[in-house]
């Protein structure tokens, strides 16, 4: 319990490290987790959020979270807002919101029907500290079996580990609104200038037992839906290969993601065994008192200084490939979702001629039903187009980002592996020098 | 007293020329000390003298050491300032009265416990009972004008300085105070006191006869000398200094002879002085000598003695150091390495001057790095000795003999060498993993008991061989047949490269005999069974012998030092294996990634991207390889030699186990001596003479062997010592050779993984 107590006083005080940072853009720039975007200067600005979405830059509307703070589960982020547009009230402000205000907000957007043509924004992930707060956990009871030194460095890691979990978790939300203050349509949308400046708690309510379980049927309604309306003939053959190829990419983005997590897991576990390799040979050092000594020392610090790179590698691997294939596969997924939305469209307005026939047929409604047939045929085609477009500024949007984190990624390793090197020699020509 | 006290105030001039220079701190000591003996034969002046000697000490104490310095000035300040050394006597009479006896007495009574009891205490208690103390009065005071004060002071310096010890001041001291209790007069000096007493007690008559008996040599030296001078002195003040410089030049300059005449001094000064002048100073230090000596000396001293006397000198000191055990470090090296010294005839002119300094200069760093050189110096000569040959073993083409679970792995252990013991300079043979085995059990069963360190080759995997005799040849059972290869060169390479033990005619026939009789009973040999049962046995075995009171502080540390190394290699060798589990690990996923990438990049619609991904593919297959190559250099050039130093670390604890083995065994022998000894006495009061001749022959048969025994034990401390001082060396090396090794492929990996990422880089930026 009182293990407990303290880890959490501990991430309490991370996340006050992390309120910092974010507060300290040269903070935040040394920090690697730049992937989505943040409170850089300008150009910086532009790299970054060009790095996993391609925002156009609309000055009119800026959107950042400058600072956020981790009570327990609970992460409140301050959403700051610059703006010119005179829909608002005041040009500049900033509101307290929470993790469930940004999925409202996404919900909210989703069951807007005016937007069934476009690809809303996949709603941030839930901030999950389980992993580090598991890990600290596991550290706590370990700790008899470990030497101080090891101990200290070992948390040090996990607070690293944290702190960088709590800006990931800071940036995934803020690039969600950053796309939707980016898109010509959303960014006019009122329950997110309602979000925006509402300078109260939006107090939305979590979602209660019932709700859970309707949205759950709701999913596995369209679901079923999906299989049936799978059966309709395509019409467009832009949609026919979009629907073939993002069904085969997702599964496999799914996949890659998968395993590019493990990879990054297993990497972040040999820069851990560093850790304890370098504290060990440590003590061996010191009860050692032959000529050995040095050398063991020199052994171990080596080993400290490659553990920093190493665990380096393992983060920016995590973040310039783990993160984009995570945030890509959510993506896609959204798109998806339009691809049904239009699909279940086209099903409307297939099943609307199919009245109007049986309506000729009885010569009973038919004009009711010739309205119903037209409604959803301006319906569907109001979502081909608008889907069309929406789909080729994904397409580029992902090729953009690719691109630009595995030069990145590239860059980075070839950095590491520069400096291991250097650490390498050097020790190798203390070592040989002695 | 007080006469001799002005005499000593003499020294003022000396402090003054010797503080400056701590080389001289001897002198200085010297100088106390004659100052106080001189006191003592000078009883008016002796308050003058006190004061005076105790700042003469002081002054000359710091420079020695500061930290000693402090503890020093008290003792001796507290006697000088009040002349009277009520607090000295305060000081010294506790642990007189029991202490004295107390800190000695149980360090050296342990070892004894039965025998002859602690030299120290049969020194001690004997006279103190007996109070004779011919011989030491003679010594304390005739000497004691001036030679004997001087060792007394060096004594009594030295170990402070050395050891910067209060503690063994307080030794010192202690047996003094005894003597200062019997004199009320608690003038200054303690010596002074008792060097009165002594005089008073009983007869100076011992005198000659001490010297002559043990140290007759150095006796009829240095008393010449010094007693000539110090009465000069005495007359003099200047002549004092003068005559102390002299005596002390006399004493150092002519290492020898008077090194060890030195000790003698010294030591028969604590421990006659201390004592309460026994009568028979003689028959105790003659009688110690067979059986105390043993003690203290067998642990360590490698050779007999030269000269009774200077081991008796030699042990006291070291026992002294011993009692005090937790500081004094510099000086029980110092004196270990005096009684090492003195004893071996060989090393005894290139050391004796060593000794002498350290004997005679109290100065911690004459000592310290006169002790030092020593090891340096058998190191340097067993180095040069090894440069000497040439002998390159190598073990190559493991291959597979016979079928089914009859299959054995050959290796073919290919010998180039320059050495004329061997009939050619090249040779090869076949040989098998059991062969291997059987020459680790001949040369274990030779020389582990003679406490040297045999190496221990690899152990028997039933797994690993199983797999190979199935004949997978997959990649696991190829990496096991090379791991085990590897270890095997590694595990002839340390055999041969033992000075010993390639003098062994047993490795020779390994490496030059083609038909080798086959190893039998190398199944029990090998293994984790094995290493358990020796572990449990050894465990059990010192247990046992827990009652082994270690009187050498190497030793005891050493065998320290060799279990927590022991403990941190086996944890780091967990750390390592779990590096090699991760990285494995690591390069699996990595190669799933690659897979999956691969997958990716075929479903991508961009064509560029599409490319880039399949290169990204081939990248991350490439690092695939690259870890698990990386996890392979880990294992074999990281954990491999961690395993190995486990397995020495086993044998090095096995030869301290054997060392333990034998001072058992001398121990026992010294207990049915004393036993057989009693039987005598018992038979002499009752009076039967048919029985006594039995007894008595016993007794010469036991004396016999508890002389061997101690032989023994020497021998065996000894190579123990050489031994873990050789391994030491040998594994700084060796861990040199394989960190470099194990970083240079770190440093290949890397390379490796920075050419494949450049290549990639332009792809990345091709995609449009």
């Amino acid at each position: 319990m009182r293990q407990e107590e303290q880890n959490g006083g501990c991430f309490q005080k991370i996340a006050n490290i992390a309120r910092l940072a974010a507060q300290h853009d040269d903070l935040q720039r040394c920090c690697t987790f730049i992937i989505m975007t943040s409170t850089l200067d300008d150009s910086e600005k532009e790299k970054a959020r060009s790095v996993s979405v391609d925002l156009n830059n609309d000055a009119s509307l800026l959107i950042d979270i400058p600072d956020a703070l981790c009570e327990r589960d609970k992460v409140k982020f301050t959403v700051h807002t610059k703006t010119t547009l005179s829909s608002f009230q005041k040009p500049d402000f900033s509101v307290p919101r929470q993790h469930e205000d940004f999925i409202w907000l996404h919900d909210a957007l989703v069951e807007t029907e005016d937007y069934a043509g476009l690809i809303i924004p996949p709603a941030p992930p839930k901030p999950d500290f389980e992993s580090p707060r598991e890990k600290m956990h596991k550290l706590g009871e370990g700790e008899a079996t470990m030497t101080k030194e090891e101990y200290t460095k070992m948390k040090q890691e996990l607070e690293a580990e944290y702190l960088a979990v709590f800006k990931k978790t800071v940036q995934v939300h803020e690039v969600f609104l950053q796309r939707l203050s980016s898109h010509p349509i959303l960014s006019k949308d009122r329950n997110f200038q309602i979000f925006l400046e509402y300078d109260q708690d939006l107090s939305v309510r979590r979602k209660n037992a019932k709700e859970t379980f309707g949205s759950f049927f709701k999913n596995m309604v369209k679901s079923a839906d999906e299989v049936i309306i799978s059966g309709i003939k395509e019409v467009d053959d832009f949609f026919e290969q979009e629907k073939t190829f993002l069904l085969d990419y997702s599964s496999k983005i799914k996949d890659s993601t998968a395993r590019a997590e493990k990879m990054t897991r297993s990497h972040k576990n040999v820069a851990d065994d560093y850790i304890h390799i370098s504290a060990t040979l440590n003590s061996l050092s010191v009860d050692d008192n032959t000529a050995l000594k040095k050398h063991l020392e020199k052994f171990a610090d080596l080993f400290e200084k490659l553990r920093k790179v190493e665990g380096r590698v393992a983060s920016d691997e995590e973040l310039k490939l783990t993160e984009l294939f995570r945030y890509y596969m959510l993506d896609i997924q959204a798109a998806k979702d339009l691809l049904y939305r239009r699909a279940r469209a086209l099903a409307d307005y297939e099943n609307s001629n199919k009245a109007l026939d049986k309506a000729r047929l009885k010569s009973k409604d038919i004009t009711q039903a010739e309205e119903h047939q037209q409604q959803c045929l301006q319906k569907f085609d109001k979502l081909s187009e608008s889907g069309k477009r929406e789909l080729t500024s994904f397409k580029g949007r992902r090729v953009v980002a690719f691109r630009k984190n595995l030069i990145e990624m590239s860059e980075l390793e070839i950095k590491h592996a520069k400096n291991n090197m250097a650490l390498l020699q050097g020790c190798i020509e203390l070592l040989k020098s002695n | 007293m007080k006469m001799a006290t002005s005499s000593e105030r003499s020294p003022p001039p000396f402090p003054e020329d010797l503080e400056p220079e701590p080389d001289e701190v001897g002198d200085q000591d010297s100088d106390d000390g004659e100052d106080i003996f001189l006191g003592t034969d000078n009883p008016l002046e002796i308050k003058m003298d006190p004061s005076l000697s105790v700042s003469d000490i002081t002054s000359s104490t710091k420079p020695l050491s500061e930290a000693s310095s402090p503890p020093v000035m008290d003792l001796l300040s507290e006697p000088a300032s009040e002349a009277s050394s009520a607090p000295m006597v305060d000081l010294l009479m506790e642990p007189a009265s029991e202490g004295s006896s107390a800190p000695m007495v149980d360090i050296l009574s342990e070892p004894a416990s039965e025998a002859s009891s602690a030299p120290m205490v049969d020194l001690l208690m004997e006279p103190a009972s007996e109070g004779s103390s011919a011989p030491m009065v003679d010594l304390l005071m005739e000497p004691a004008s001036e030679a004997s004060s001087a060792p007394m002071m060096n004594l009594l310096m030295e170990p402070a300085s050395e050891a910067s010890s209060a503690p063994m001041m307080n030794l010192l001291m202690e047996p003094a105070s005894d003597d200062l209790k019997e004199p009320p007069k608690p003038d200054i000096d303690p010596l002074a006191d008792i060097i009165n007493d002594t005089p008073l007690s009983e007869g100076k008559t011992p005198v000659a006869a001490m010297p002559q008996e043990p140290p007759s040599d150095l006796f009829d030296d240095e008393p010449s000398e010094l007693f000539a001078e110090p009465r000069q002195s005495n007359t003099a003040k200047q002549q004092q200094t003068s005559i102390f410089d002299e005596p002390d030049e006399d004493l150092f300059s002519e290492p020898l002879g008077e090194a060890s005449k030195k000790p003698q001094n010294d030591f028969f000064k604590e421990a006659l002085a201390p004592v309460a002048k026994a009568s028979n100073v003689c028959g105790p230090l003659s009688d110690n000598y067979n059986e105390h000596p043993t003690d203290i000396f067998t642990e360590e001293a490698i050779t007999t003695l030269p000269s009774a006397v200077s081991t008796v000198s030699v042990n006291s000191k070291t026992n002294g150091v011993h009692s005090d055990e937790e500081e004094p470090d510099i000086f029980a090296e110092a004196t270990v390495e005096l009684s090492l010294d003195s004893p071996r005839n060989d090393r005894k002119k290139k050391e004796a001057a060593k000794p002498s300094a350290s004997a005679s200069a109290p100065a911690p760093s004459v000592s310290a790095s006169a002790s030092k050189p020593q090891p340096k110096t058998l190191e340097e000569l067993e180095e040069e000795v090894e440069d000497k040959f040439e002998l390159n073993i190598s073990i190559t083409n493991p291959e597979k003999v016979g079928d089914g679970m009859n299959a054995y792995m050959a290796y073919k252990v290919s010998t180039q060498t320059t050495l004329p013991m061997f009939r050619s300079k090249t040779f090869t043979v076949r040989r098998r993993f059991s062969d291997f085995l059987g020459l680790y059990e001949k040369l274990s069963d030779k020389h582990t008991l003679n406490g040297y360190i045999v190496p221990p080759p690899p152990e028997k995997s039933i797994m690993g061989m199983t797999k190979v005799k199935v004949g997978k040849e997959d990649n696991s059972s190829a990496e096991f047949v090379e791991r085990r290869r590897a270890a095997l060169e590694r595990y002839l390479q340390r055999v041969v490269f033992h000075p010993s033990l390639l003098q062994d005619p047993d490795v020779r026939e390994f490496l030059e005999r083609d038909d080798m009789p086959r190893a039998h009973n190398t199944q029990a040999l090998s293994g984790a069974g094995f290493l358990k049962m020796i572990n449990r046995a050894t465990d059990s075995l010192s247990k046992m012998t827990i009652k082994m009171n270690e009187s050498d502080v190497w030793f005891e540390e050493k065998l320290q030092e060799v279990e927590a190394e022991d403990q941190q290699l086996r944890k780091l060798h967990i750390m390592v294996d779990s590096l090699v589990g991760h990285r494995k690990e690591l390069s699996v996923n990595t190669g799933g990634f690659a897979k999956s990438v691969a997958m990716l990049g075929s479903s991508e619609d961009n064509t560029a991207l599409s490319r880039a991904l399949s290169q990204l593919a081939e990248v991350e297959d490439k690092m695939e390889q690259l870890h698990q190559e990386q996890a392979a250099s880990d294992s074999f050039c990281f954990a491999e030699l961690l395993a190995d130093y486990i397995r020495l670390l086993g044998s090095v604890r096995a030869s301290f186990d054997q060392r333990m083995k034998t001072w058992q065994r001398w121990q026992d022998a010294q207990n049915m001596l004393q036993k057989k000894r009693e039987t005598e006495a018992k038979l002499l009061w009752a009076n039967k003479p048919d029985k006594l001749q039995q007894a008595k022959d016993d007794i010469t048969e036991w004396e016999a062997k508890v002389t061997q025994y101690e032989r023994d034990f020497d021998r065996v401390s000894a190579t123990v010592r050489k031994e873990v001082l050789r391994f030491e060396k040998e594994k700084a090396r060796d861990f040199k050779k394989q960190i470099i090794k194990y970083l240079e492929s770190l440093l290949q990996s890397q390379q490796q993984l920075i050419k494949y990422w450049e290549a990639f880089l332009p792809e990345a930026k091709a995609i449009a």
